[in-house]
């Protein structure tokens, strides 16, 4: 770059000028200061980065110190960084000598965020077509609505909620916390409508000449063109059921039917001197299926965050 | 005459359809947002603890929020000092970061995943984490702390310390609103930079005067939306406080969550979850007013 402008200056002076020595050394000059500016700008960014970096990451280093540290090394002050020896065992511990049916916590886990996700990628999915490939009187205002019940916070419905489950003898089954979601979920409608509508209506026509029906134009030839949002779709809701304590807290009370999060709540505060370092490994166990379905679809996560924020 | 009768046969048939689609949503609206919302509401003159019959009791639930239940106010006041002062702060730092992963140097995505993974992880997990690290004397932040010489607080059993420890937490959350903020600031027509520094703008200047106001829509949703969050803010504060000590951290979504389910004072956490409703509201009004000010759309006559 500066090589290139020192040139357009030779080129611009004409020969006998830029020879002249105090114009060479002032050209050289500006250059050579304009890369050092670069140079220590570029120094403070990865210096800023790096430990920024280093400091959103260090309580999860820690965490992980601390599930693999022996009993008595995590307490003890100051606190050591490292594990001495290695405590792998502390993961299998975590799930059983903390008294608890972890594992079992696990499969419920898993079991209500699957069927989450199942329903609420079929039932958005739907709500989404109508809204994106059908005219119909009202859409917009309905549109309007489902935007607006996203600002809605869940702890405003969850009372009558609670009763509703309570008279149709849901509670402490996994219905409450999946059912809901066979009926579509605002955020994911809104997603995989602004999806939709980038697909090409003409491929709608095209069928529709074909003798296809809408039913046919959403699941032959929408869905599987869009299968990124669907994805994206999947991933937001899986890390939501599998994070979510609110509504097993309310709806969940016997212990076989608990979650990994309604578990970890359960050690609330300081009041049991727990086993940190079990304690730490059971959290890295909530934690660790989440940054690994990041690590293979960070793509999808970073756009559907960006679809929502700008396009809104 | 026969064409007209197709489109409008036409026009019915996509109606029916249209709606058949969009069933699932308007049937679940009914059943889990919009019956419950009315339920709540005529819930809220009642005094019901599930095991006696409802008793109306009209505005009493509403009358002895207001001047009899100084942790109503307690509640009120933690979750306005978290939004006055933890959303702007996130606010600040995720823009922060934006701009810093917006510069031209290398490892940008190796970064970008760090800032926004702690975003992602379970907020249970992050509370039993922050737990172990706010432990008086065996947590990092004191450890550090001892490091330069300091003595750090009791932090989440000290009265004065617990809610400041929940904002600085909570300022590991704020990937998400890094994510959009970099992309506002890759959508900035780079022209628009290289106009103001030919008006001999320096960083600062292109910052204020192109930066900001280009950027301010997206601010604005961010803004918005921190300010719901945080009148929601409940995970972190049941697991690492329960409200304590002294109810310093007695945030309004944890302090309906008690009345409804440990005190069974049904009839008045559907009260406190009107009144958060109208509360919410009225912000977003308010902001969608002030908004006017201070938000800067681009091709505003083009805007449908």
């Amino acid at each position: 770059m500066s090589d290139k402008s020192n040139s357009y200056l030779k080129n611009m002076l004409g020969d006998g000028m830029a020879t002249h020595p105090r114009i060479e050394q002032g050209v050289q000059f500006l250059s050579s200061s304009k890369r050092r500016r670069e140079f220590l700008k570029r120094t403070v960014s990865y210096f800023l980065l790096s430990s920024l970096g280093l400091l959103m990451s260090l309580p999860f280093l820690w965490m992980l110190s601390t599930a693999l540290k022996p009993d008595a090394l995590v307490f003890s002050i100051p606190p050591e960084w490292f594990p001495r020896p290695w405590v792998w065992r502390n993961f299998i511990d975590s799930l059983t000598l903390l008294g608890h049916p972890v594992h079992l916590y696990v499969f419920n886990t898993v079991l209500i965020a699957v069927l989450g996700v199942l329903g609420v990628a079929l039932s958005s999915s739907l709500v989404a077509f109508g809204f994106a490939r059908l005219d119909f009187p009202g859409r917009n205002l309905l549109f309007l609505l489902v935007l607006s019940t996203m600002m809605l916070p869940r702890i405003v419905t969850i009372v009558p909620q609670f009763i509703l489950f309570q008279k149709i003898g849901w509670l402490d089954t996994f219905k409450p916390l999946i059912v809901p979601y066979w009926f579509g979920a605002p955020f994911h409608i809104f997603l995989l409508r602004q999806f939709f509508l980038s697909i090409p209506k003409e491929l709608d026509d095209a069928a529709r000449v074909d003798g296809a029906s809408s039913f046919q134009i959403y699941w032959r030839i929408v869905l599987p063109l869009s299968r990124p949002a669907l994805a994206t779709v999947a991933i937001f809701a899986f890390t939501y059921h599998w994070n979510d304590l609110l509504e097993p807290l309310i709806f969940l009370s016997s212990q076989h039917n608990w979650t990994l999060a309604l578990f970890l709540a359960s050690f609330q505060g300081y009041m049991q001197q727990p086993r940190w370092n079990l304690l730490m490994a059971a959290s890295t166990i909530l934690t660790l299926p989440v940054l690994v379905l990041f690590f293979f679809a960070q793509r999808l996560f970073i756009g559907g965050i960006t679809v929502t924020g700008i396009k809104g | 005459m026969e064409r007209k009768r197709f489109y409008t046969k036409r026009r019915l048939r996509q109606t029916i359809e249209g709606y058949l689609f969009i069933s699932p949503w308007i049937i679940g609206f009914v059943l889990f947002t919009a019956g419950p919302i009315v339920a709540s509401f005529v819930l809220s003159f009642f005094s019901w603890s599930l095991i006696r019959p409802p008793r109306l009791v009209w505005f009493d639930n509403y009358v002895v929020m207001f001047t009899r239940d100084p942790l109503f106010w307690q509640s009120l006041r933690v979750t306005m000092v978290y939004v006055v002062v933890a959303v702007p702060l996130q606010l600040l730092f995720a823009l922060f970061l934006a701009i810093l992963l917006n510069q031209k140097v290398r490892l940008i995505p190796f970064f970008r995943t760090l800032f926004y993974l702690p975003s992602q992880v379970s907020s249970v997990a992050m509370a039993v984490i922050f737990l172990w690290i706010y432990h008086p004397e065996l947590g990092l932040v004191n450890d550090l702390l001892r490091l330069i010489g300091v003595q750090g607080p009791a932090w989440l059993i000290s009265p004065q310390w617990a809610l400041p420890a929940l904002i600085g937490m909570s300022l590991w959350t704020v990937g998400g609103s890094m994510i959009i903020l970099l992309a506002g600031l890759q959508d900035i027509p780079q022209h628009l930079y290289e106009a103001a520094a030919l008006d001999g703008a320096g960083e600062l200047a292109k910052f204020r005067y192109v930066t900001l106001p280009m950027l301010s829509p997206v601010i604005f949703f961010i803004l918005v939306l921190g300010i719901i969050a945080g009148f929601q803010y409940f995970a972190q504060a049941y697991v690492m406080t329960r409200g304590g000590p002294l109810n310093a951290t007695l945030f309004y979504a944890l302090y309906l969550y008690l009345n409804a389910f440990n005190f069974l004072k049904m009839g008045y956490a559907a009260a406190l979850a009107w009144i958060l409703l109208l509360i919410i509201m009225a912000v977003t009004i308010l902001q969608l007013r002030l908004a006017r000010y201070w938000v800067y759309y681009e091709f505003e006559e083009t805007r449908r």
